[in-house]
């Protein structure tokens, strides 16, 4: 049995005001659940982490994997009968997440995210080769994958210098505040 | 005819590993008449990245990108994601005051509601491939092919007034002369970065969109996004998987090009030894 706790209707007005989506209309029909593709890579499926906001539990969605695995496909949304735009919504999780400071449940996926938006801070366009460099460097982990990498290295799939932009003003325009990275501790 | 003339805006994943999509891409649009101009000095879109992590970012990179835009030209764009990304930031621009008065002071130009945003499957809709080839039901005449679409296709809900563009290909394909397959895995979602971050995850799907093209007796899949190309190549665990095309390689082939030489080697799962066999490519 779940006790609704004092307050509880306060998660969910925060996130729907951030994120612009009222997905009270959800009707829990899971038609998104059977339609995303990374559900098994998630400790609750998308419709319950809906559920998980509208009840107010907090840390239970913010702690989630689940608002880390979404990689924002459309997927579920573009079926959704209620046109509840769920993508959305975890992009506001996360968000209140990394503010909040609690534990994250996916701190690679973070980790990846910082990399490609320092590159994008300094050239103005991803440098994959970077990106995959210090994410690699940050997990200690050189070995695995590193078959995929030569191959792309062979095939001129990860060039060697950046791409880059050359107005720089914009980009400080755009990155008023410098990107830092997210401390996250290890589960 | 004259041509007309379209702002391009490739986007990361074909500037820095889709090479063979850009080439070929500039190559179909040059026969069929059709100009493209890189947008001067594009930036990255933001990306999943941004929007996961900081939605001030998120909302300004696209904001420059749009600023860019040669007066009356229309913004053609290479890269799915990128294309939502830019459709959503111009949209947000167009019902919201104070962020165009934000956009005019950043960037110092008028604010445009008129500027045509664009996906490649849009221009392609509006060319006449039956104009520049005599008899098109040869030109992939026996290939097995399998469109595959990933989440191109799926709109968030902002944006579902949008065309939309189920069949495209199998249509244009077929019209070709190939032999288009259908294995329900058309619009299955190829993981995009978690290909990097969680790997195991983007395996088990793109094996199974692979298996299943294969299972339905597949010769090679075609795809219109960089990124999900990449994903096929490098992410799918079977020992010998089929080749994956770039929807523009296809195009430009059946139009008659001739550097598909510079596309083929940097294909990671090598297609010409298929395309040898059902006598597509002359030596
Ligand atoms: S598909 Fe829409 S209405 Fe159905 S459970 Fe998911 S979010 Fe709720
Ligand atoms: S947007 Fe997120 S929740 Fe929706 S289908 Fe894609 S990965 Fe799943």
């Amino acid at each position: 049995m779940i006790a609704l706790k004092k307050g509880h209707g306060e998660l969910a007005r925060q996130i729907q005001e951030r994120s612009g989506i009222n997905f009270n209309a959800c009707l829990h029909c899971r038609t998104c659940t059977n339609a995303c593709p990374f559900v098994a890579g998630m400790d609750y499926p998308p419709n319950a982490l809906l559920r998980l906001v509208q009840m107010g539990m907090e840390q239970e969605a913010l702690e989630s994997s689940t608002i880390w695995v979404c990689v924002g496909c459309n997927t579920c949304c573009s079926f959704c009968p209620m046109a509840i735009d769920i993508p959305a919504v975890m992009d506001s999780l996360r968000e209140k997440a990394l503010a909040t400071g609690v534990k994250i449940a996916e701190p690679d996926i973070v980790s990846f995210h910082d990399e490609v938006l320092k590159t994008i801070e300094k050239y103005g366009r991803t440098h994959k080769l970077e990106i995959m460099m210090r994410y690699k460097l940050k997990k200690r982990d050189f070995l695995s994958d590193m078959g995929v990498g030569l191959k792309m290295l062979k095939k001129r799939k990860l060039d060697l210098t950046p791409s880059r932009i050359k107005d720089k003003q914009a980009l400080k325009k755009i990155f008023k505040k410098q990107i830092k990275q997210h401390k996250i501790d290890k589960q | 005819m004259g041509k007309k003339t379209y702002s391009f805006f490739p986007g990361c994943s074909l500037k820095a590993s889709g090479h063979e999509n850009t080439q070929s891409l500039l190559k179909f649009c040059d026969m069929v008449d059709i100009e493209l101009e890189e947008l001067p000095d594009w930036n990255c879109c933001g990306s999943s990245s941004a929007h996961s992590v900081n939605h001030d970012v998120a909302r300004d990179l696209p904001l420059r990108n749009i600023s860019l835009v040669p007066k009356g030209q229309p913004l053609l764009i290479a890269c799915p994601s990128c294309l939502i990304r830019l459709k959503q930031s111009f949209l947000g621009l167009k019902n919201d005051g104070n962020l165009q008065k934000k956009y005019e002071q950043d960037w110092g130009r008028p604010f445009d509601p008129g500027l045509e945003i664009i996906h490649f499957f849009e221009l392609f809709k509006r060319i006449q491939l039956k104009a520049y080839i005599k008899d098109p039901k040869t030109r992939l005449k026996g290939i097995k092919v399998a469109p595959y679409y990933g989440c191109m296709l799926s709109m968030p809900p902002d944006l579902r007034n949008e065309p939309s563009h189920y069949g495209l290909m199998e249509e244009a394909l077929s019209s070709l002369g190939a032999d288009v397959i259908s294995y329900g895995y058309e619009t299955q979602c190829c993981g995009t970065y978690l290909s990097v971050a969680k790997p195991k995850l983007s395996e088990r799907v793109v094996t199974q969109i692979i298996s299943r093209a294969m299972d339905a007796g597949a010769e090679c899949l075609v795809t219109a996004c960089a990124m999900c190309h990449l994903n096929l190549e490098i992410r799918c665990a079977l020992k010998n998987p089929i080749p994956a095309f770039h929807f523009s390689e296809l195009l430009s082939m059946a139009l008659g090009a001739e550097n598909q030489k510079k596309w083929f080697p940097k294909h990671i799962v090598d297609p010409l030894p298929l395309l040898k066999q059902r006598g597509l490519l002359k030596s």
